[in-house]
């Protein structure tokens, strides 16, 4: 009998440190399926980010360059410059890519850099212990709003995939899910607009996974899960804000 | 007729830079480097090479960061206030073993402080300038022609140690201008960079990295760059003895000072004082080992810097035992460069 | 017939694949494994249509599936 799933050429066959329920390990392979579709993982050059993302390496099976704390954007930037025929991408948090990374996140996007950036937003600092983030829900409770979010003190969740659609050089940005079958085969399918769009040449790809971090938030995997397509998926709207090819 | 051009420094070390093969610069504006962006950025695309002006200091760090990793020869330039930005990505750099060229036109602080001349950046640039216990190899032109090539030197140095390496000067020498000789690059026996993520291809995967948990990863790793620190102190440590055959007297500096207190010792001459110069030309490594001979024989020592006392450090821990070391220095600013008739008063006071 | 093959020792117990099964055919089970975690178990591979929903959803890529 063929087997009709299995784990893709460009991921690593080893158990990741991922939390039970985090859909890192979702999200990484679906990066690592259009990775094989596009036939690119030999030249392929990942910019592992600061938090649970840096462990790229140990889990993809590509070249990998690690970037000090929200600077991927800008490494990306020295990689593919360097190396025009590469494929780069990016991968990183929310406190990695809109909170310390603002700046390098906004002006790669905004040059247009040919390179993806694969955003994970679980509304939280993962490794460091669940301390609040820049995309953190108004009301949420974290280690460091303890009496939840205050829009008033801290200002509203940024919504980067909304931001990002608005410059110039960005050809493709969206915002995915991959908590139930439905978003997560959409998730695919804009994943692979993305990297499609880097191996076309046409300038700076974004994607925004909204995963659940059942440990931080406190809550069993499933609860988690169940947090994303409600809550989250409420503030977050999932969509294509921005394609250069339907303007 | 051998060819000679009249060029700043700064000129000079983008004009060595690129002499040197380097195709790939990434910088921020700031006084008094910023001749050295504005030339790559009219050059390099002329030579298919790539020029970008950062959204920060940070941003040209790690666009530096990202080059080298691919390896490729690649710089970046500031001044102090920069230089104090672009540290992140070259602890990073230092912990990743990755090359490149940094620039630090250095001008006074701290703070904004002011665009005069500075040796103020000594320590930041010689004792591992960011966080987690590094070096970085440090060259410190004292002329035009020495800001040329050293900074061919660093891309040299840079590639076989796999570190960092700084080229530390100041306005006084980034904005004069001499007579430059635009030698050809040397011919150096480089290392290939089997260690450069190129994309695997066929191969195994490359990772550029300075995240190492394992249980004695990171210690091994950090003996590692230590053992090549020894290896720099070793084998790289230059300098220039100036008159010392038969000095009562040494007078040490380094970079823009040494120049100023180079014709204060001729002044000194002039006037029969038996008094000769030692210029580090590399600060890290420190030449510790000409500090220790020549004052094995002549015990005193006067240290000049531009700032209140940096590089006095190195000098105390260096010399011979019962050397008398003197100090003269002063901090940065409008008006704080000393003359060479004031360096001479120092001379005689302590010869 | 289709059939998934679930790897115990890879599965962390997060229970999505229970969830994306528009059939019900896979439940945690009671036993713990060797990560401490209570793997999910295919409870009936007689009405399995190999869709494959259950191993897309899996975050630690457990399940391969056959048909």
């Amino acid at each position: 009998m063929p087997q009709i799933f299995k784990r893709p050429t460009s991921l690593k066959d080893v158990q990741t440190h991922f939390c039970s329920g985090c859909h890192h390990g979702t999200i990484h392979r679906l990066v690592a399926e259009a990775m094989d579709e596009f036939g690119v993982q030999g030249r392929a050059i990942g910019i592992a980010s600061v938090g649970c993302s840096v462990f790229l390496y140990s889990y993809f099976d590509i070249d990998v360059v690690e970037a000090p704390h929200g600077r991927a954007p800008a490494v990306a930037t020295g990689v593919k410059r360097a190396r025009p025929g590469s494929f780069v991408f990016t991968y990183q948090g929310d406190g990695d890519l809109a909170a310390i990374g603002t700046s390098e996140i906004i002006h790669a996007a905004n040059r247009g850099e040919d390179i993806t950036v694969i955003f994970v937003n679980n509304t939280t600092y993962g490794m460091t212990g669940g301390q609040m983030a820049p995309t953190t829900m108004v009301g949420q409770r974290t280690s460091t709003s303890p009496y939840g979010r205050m829009k008033e003190k801290d200002g509203a969740p940024l919504r980067m995939a909304e931001l990002l659609a608005q410059l110039e050089g960005v050809s493709f940005s969206a915002r995915v899910a991959v908590n139930s079958p439905r978003n997560l085969m959409d998730a695919k399918k804009q994943i692979k607009t993305a990297f499609r769009y880097q191996v076309e040449g046409k300038g700076f790809s974004f994607i925004e996974a909204l995963s659940a971090c059942p440990t931080n938030w406190g809550m069993k995997p499933l609860q988690a899960n169940e947090r994303v397509g409600t809550e989250l998926c409420d503030y977050f709207r999932l969509g294509v804000y921005k394609n250069i090819m339907e303007l | 007729m051998t060819k000679r051009l009249f060029v700043k420094g700064n000129e000079a070390v983008a004009m060595a830079a690129i002499e040197a093969g380097c195709r790939y610069y990434f910088g921020y504006p700031i006084t008094p480097q910023s001749d050295i962006p504005e030339y790559m950025s009219a050059e390099l695309p002329r030579l298919g090479g790539e020029f970008i002006q950062a959204e920060s200091e940070i941003a040209a760090v790690n666009m530096l960061l990202g080059a080298s990793a691919t390896g490729v020869r690649a710089m970046t330039s500031s001044s102090g206030p920069g230089i104090s930005l672009k540290q992140e990505g070259i602890s990073y750099m230092a912990g990743s073993e990755l090359p490149g060229v940094i620039v630090d036109i250095a001008r006074s602080g701290p703070g904004l402080g002011g665009i005069d001349a500075s040796q103020a950046d000594y320590f930041q640039a010689v004792k591992g300038g960011g966080h987690g216990g590094y070096h970085i190899i440090v060259l410190a032109p004292a002329s035009v022609q020495e800001m040329y090539d050293l900074t061919m030197l660093a891309f040299d140095l840079a590639d076989i140690y796999r570190m960092p390496a700084m080229i530390l000067s100041d306005s006084v020498i980034g904005q004069m201008k001499e007579a430059l000789i635009p030698n050809r690059r040397p011919e150096a026996e480089l290392p290939s960079k089997e260690w450069a993520v190129r994309g695997k291809g066929e191969g195994d995967q490359r990772i550029v990295k300075s995240l190492y948990l394992g249980d004695g990863e990171l210690e091994a790793h950090n003996w590692k760059l230590h053992n090549r620190y020894c290896e720099l102190k070793e084998k790289e440590c230059r300098w220039e003895a100036f008159r010392t055959e038969d000095a009562d007297l040494l007078v040490t500096a380094f970079g823009s000072c040494a120049r100023i207190a180079k014709t204060a010792i001729m002044l000194a001459r002039e006037e029969g004082l038996k008094v000769g110069l030692l210029r580090p030309v590399t600060l890290f490594p420190f030449p510790a080992a000409a500090y220790e001979e020549l004052t094995s024989r002549c015990k005193k020592i006067l240290d000049i810097e531009l700032n209140a006392g940096q590089m006095i450090e190195d000098v105390r821990l260096s010399v011979s035992p019962d050397t008398e070391v003197f100090f003269y220095g002063r901090p940065p600013g409008t008006g704080s460069l000393p003359t060479p008739e004031e360096l001479l008063e120092q001379i005689r006071k302590h010869y | 017939m289709p059939r998934i093959l679930i790897e115990e020792t890879r599965c962390k117990g997060c229970g999505l694949c229970t969830i994306a099964c528009p059939r019900n055919l896979i439940i945690l089970s009671e036993r713990i494994n060797n990560q401490g975690y209570t793997p999910a178990q295919f409870a009936n591979d007689e009405k399995c249509s190999g869709c494959a929903l259950c191993a897309e959803m899996c975050p630690d890529v457990a399940i391969e599936v056959y048909r």
